[in-house]
């Protein structure tokens, strides 16, 4: 299993030399190629592992790396070349998911454990902050009379 | 021959690790002194046994004993010497052998050091050592025995995983490990204490030293990792949310908070119930990540040394010990006294903001691990969580606790006073955002956003400062005696300053290079010249070389600043031979805290190479931070207060007007 692992492993890594953006890819334009590289950085590598295409030296990242940026020469806006994208590519293209009805919970989840962190804190400020004061039973009392008086 | 004495030894501790489990829980019920006793025995028993096991498969490793089928498949026998030792726990089998060893090395010392525990609370706190021993001894065996024999004997090895052969790999998993698995022992006496029912403040003391140098490790580690993957991946990235950095990344939040909350105990019997959860939360998270890597339940850029088959095993194992103790937890934490009365604002009510920030973010990261894993496993929707889903989230959950950060070791415990810790600090702030301003007009812009993240890191750095001042009494007393009052300070205010100092260095480094770093990506011939930072390198050239076990293609390139020559730099492609795997080597200068990053690409046709240059200016911060914030863990652990075996202080020390600042 391990020694089929590293066979892949070398053979995607040997199978496609190139690394990261070439110098051929690159826009003339240098505020067009800035928001190539902005939305590269945000979609994924499609048969690496966690890569974002701009990191990535597959072919495949490359092929993708050519599609953004002949929408963007082709005039499209930053959001219409990632639903470009999305639509061939499915939401797993994306390194940050949307919000929908499949990942509220993943971007709503931080917010509601603040939340209730935040109460429970104040919460429990609160109860020992002010603290019931404790009456003292008739010994006691009876005890400290004895002690002042004394 | 030798060979199965370390596979014997191994049965003989998990022996030992199982007697060792059962026969002191007892003996601290009943109250017998010699059952206890077979704590500390039992411990040493398995520490030696785990160490010879251990030295046993370390010595095929250097002897090239291809018979043994983990030698066979991981090494070569024409690899440095020191990587034929590292390559040890280069694969699953031997980083599970790490793993146990650095667990054994643990619980020897809380047995050598603990010599000052309560008898019941040492012989419960070894026992549940043993059973995470048992755990792991057992998945060795049956899953993952490092000693099993190949016939015929193979004559020439597989070789390691060449991203692998790299003094990183002797440095890193030792850490992480020593970091990560550190963490049981704070899991082991919070367990114990449940056990027992009994729970305070000397508990909180005996469990800091564990938890501070588990999390120094940690933290170098972790930085060490980060470094390793900065130079040998070749593509200059430090940090790439990637789950196996992730899940060595919870457990050091979680630690961090643990930390914080268990000096809230430890100095006012407050969050004791919290700090158990949390004690109980970062050694799962610890598991949680050794499942993680090890099952190969996520494949990622460590995808070296997986199978799934293993899989069940470990989360068998992980049910148990988290399920466990959360069960235990649930039943006995009520019993548990809380205590410990304080206002909002206040030192404990920073603390408590600290813990509720760096749980969250804990969950938060934890929550973006899992979510793909877990969406797909339930509708089968395949979507994916990455660097800028964990950029943004966690950004957001660090930006308010980073301007926190100051503020806390300026209020006094009990009742603090905001406004005044404000108006301290007050020079801090003011300097910090100057600082970021011009930095920011020295680098010529980014997005305004850098500013206040410049600014939030030098406030940090700022702050702890701040706080030494006024303890040392700088504003109000003459320079030479508020000199020998900061000499006097006790070596934990040291240790936070220098702690937090540290956070505020790495937070600089990090938005300073992500705001100001430039790539150029070029095809070069040899004459040719391109520009970074300020810097002209001059393409000189390939030249060919050979290693040991690969040959590599040599990029050289002269640097000039201007008409000032500054040197040169080597950046090479590598292919090594018995994988016919091939690597980049980075060329990398550094200058001042910043460097001048040089990889290189395809050849081209024409003759020409693709090179990729990054400037990537003060990233050095980044790690020279982290090894800040050890410092401040050493110096803290130091301190005579929390000397491991040191439970009374000293009289010397607690000169009164001192005290009275804390």
């Amino acid at each position: 299993m391990i020694r089929r692992l590293f066979l892949l492993l070398a053979l995607l890594v040997a199978a496609s030399p190139a690394l990261a953006v070439n110098p051929d890819e690159i826009l003339a334009d240098p505020a067009l190629e800035a928001r190539a590289r902005a939305i590269s950085a945000q979609l994924r590598c499609l048969v690496c592992q966690n890569q974002s295409i701009d990191d990535s030296n597959a072919e495949l990242a490359r092929d993708l790396r050519l599609i953004v940026r002949q929408r963007i020469v082709g005039g499209d806006s930053d959001e219409a070349v990632i639903n470009y994208v999305v639509s061939r590519y499915g939401e797993f293209v994306l390194l940050k998911p949307r919000l929908s009805m499949k990942t509220v919970a993943l971007w709503g989840m931080p917010a509601i454990l603040l939340l209730v962190g935040l109460i429970a804190a104040i919460s429990y400020a609160r109860g020992t902050g002010r603290p019931a004061p404790q009456k003292l039973t008739s010994e006691e009392e009876a005890r400290l009379d004895k002690l002042i008086g004394d | 021959m030798i060979i199965e004495l370390g596979h014997y030894a191994l049965v003989l501790a998990l022996a030992t690790a199982i007697v060792l489990s059962v026969l002191p829980v007892i003996g601290a019920r009943r109250g017998d002194a010699a059952l206890m006793s077979v704590a500390t025995t039992g411990t040493m028993a398995q520490f030696a046994l785990v160490v010879f096991s251990f030295g046993v498969l370390a010595y095929a490793y250097l002897v090239s004993d291809f018979s043994v089928n983990n030698v066979w498949q991981n090494s070569h026998s024409l690899m440095p010497t020191v990587y034929r030792f590292a390559a040890v726990w280069g694969n699953h089998e031997g980083s599970m052998m790490l793993w146990l060893l650095i667990l054994s090395l643990f619980s020897m010392m809380v047995a050598y050091f603990g010599g000052n525990l309560p008898a019941r609370l040492k012989a419960n706190v070894l026992a549940v050592q043993g059973w995470i021993a048992s755990a792991f001894m057992l998945f060795i065996l049956l899953t993952s025995n490092p000693f099993a024999r190949l016939t015929p004997v193979p004559a020439e090895g597989q070789d390691l995983n060449p991203i692998l052969q790299d003094a990183g790999l002797a440095v890193h998993p030792p850490l992480l490990y020593l970091g990560y698995v550190g963490f049981s022992v704070c899991f082991s006496f919070a367990i114990a204490a449940l056990l027992d029912g009994r729970i305070d403040a000397a508990w909180a003391r005996w469990v800091r030293p564990w938890t501070l140098a588990a999390w120094t490790f940690l933290t170098a580690g972790i930085a060490m990792g980060s470094y390793w993957a900065y130079y040998e991946l070749g593509w200059g990235g430090w940090w790439f949310w990637d789950p196996v950095e992730n899940a060595s990344f919870m457990p050091w939040l979680a630690g961090t908070a643990l930390l914080h909350s268990a000096l809230v105990m430890e100095k006012r019997e407050a969050l004791k119930i919290w700090t158990v959860l949390l004690a109980i939360l970062t050694f799962s998270l610890s598991l949680l990540g050794t499942f993680l890597v090890r099952s190969g339940v996520l494949t990622s850029v460590h995808a070296f040394a997986t199978d799934p088959s293993r899989g069940i095993f470990i989360l068998g194992i992980l049910t148990i010990f988290i399920g466990g103790a959360l069960t235990l937890f649930a039943i006995r934490a009520p019993l548990l006294k809380a205590g410990g009365l304080f206002a909002p604002i206040s030192r404990e009510g920073a603390l408590v903001l600290n813990n509720l920030i760096l749980t969250v973010s804990a969950a938060t990261v934890l929550i973006g691990t899992l979510y793909p894993l877990l969406l797909e496993t339930l509708t089968g929707d395949k979507i994916s969580v990455g660097a800028p889903f964990f950029n943004l989230t966690f950004g957001l959950l660090m930006s308010p606790l980073l301007v926190a950060v100051p503020f806390g070791p300026l209020l006094a415990w009990k009742r603090g006073d905001l406004l005044g810790a404000m108006q301290r600090l007050y020079v801090a702030a003011g300097l910090a955002l100057m600082l970021a301003l011009g930095l920011y007009y020295v680098e010529n812009g980014g997005p305004v956003l850098a500013v206040f993240g410049l600014a939030a890191g030098l406030f940090v750095i700022f702050g702890s400062l701040t706080d030494l001042w006024y303890r040392a009494g700088f504003n109000k007393l003459s320079f030479a005696i508020a000199m020998r009052r900061l000499a006097g300070l006790p070596r934990s205010a040291f240790g936070t300053a220098l702690a937090h100092m540290g956070l505020g260095v790495t937070v600089l480094g990090i938005v300073a290079v992500t705001t100001f770093e430039t790539e150029t990506v070029v095809e070069m011939k040899p004459g040719m010249t391109a520009e970074a930072g300020g810097y002209t390198l001059t393409f000189d050239g390939l030249r060919q070389a050979a290693g040991p076990n690969y040959t590599e293609d040599r990029g050289h390139f002269m640097l000039r600043k201007g008409e000032v020559d500054k040197g040169e730099v080597w950046s090479s492609k590598r292919l090594y031979t018995a994988r016919r795997m091939p690597t980049t080597e980075a060329g990398i200068r550094s200058f001042g805290m910043s460097q001048l990053y040089v990889s290189l690409g395809d050849p081209m046709g024409d003759g020409g190479i693709v090179v990729r240059i990054w400037w990537k200016p003060y990233i050095l911060l980044i790690w020279f931070g982290a090894l800040i914030m050890m410092a401040g863990g050493f110096v803290s652990l130091s301190d005579r207060r929390l000397r491991v075996g040191a439970p009374r202080r000293a009289k010397a020390v607690a000169a009164p007007a001192l005290e009275a600042a804390e």
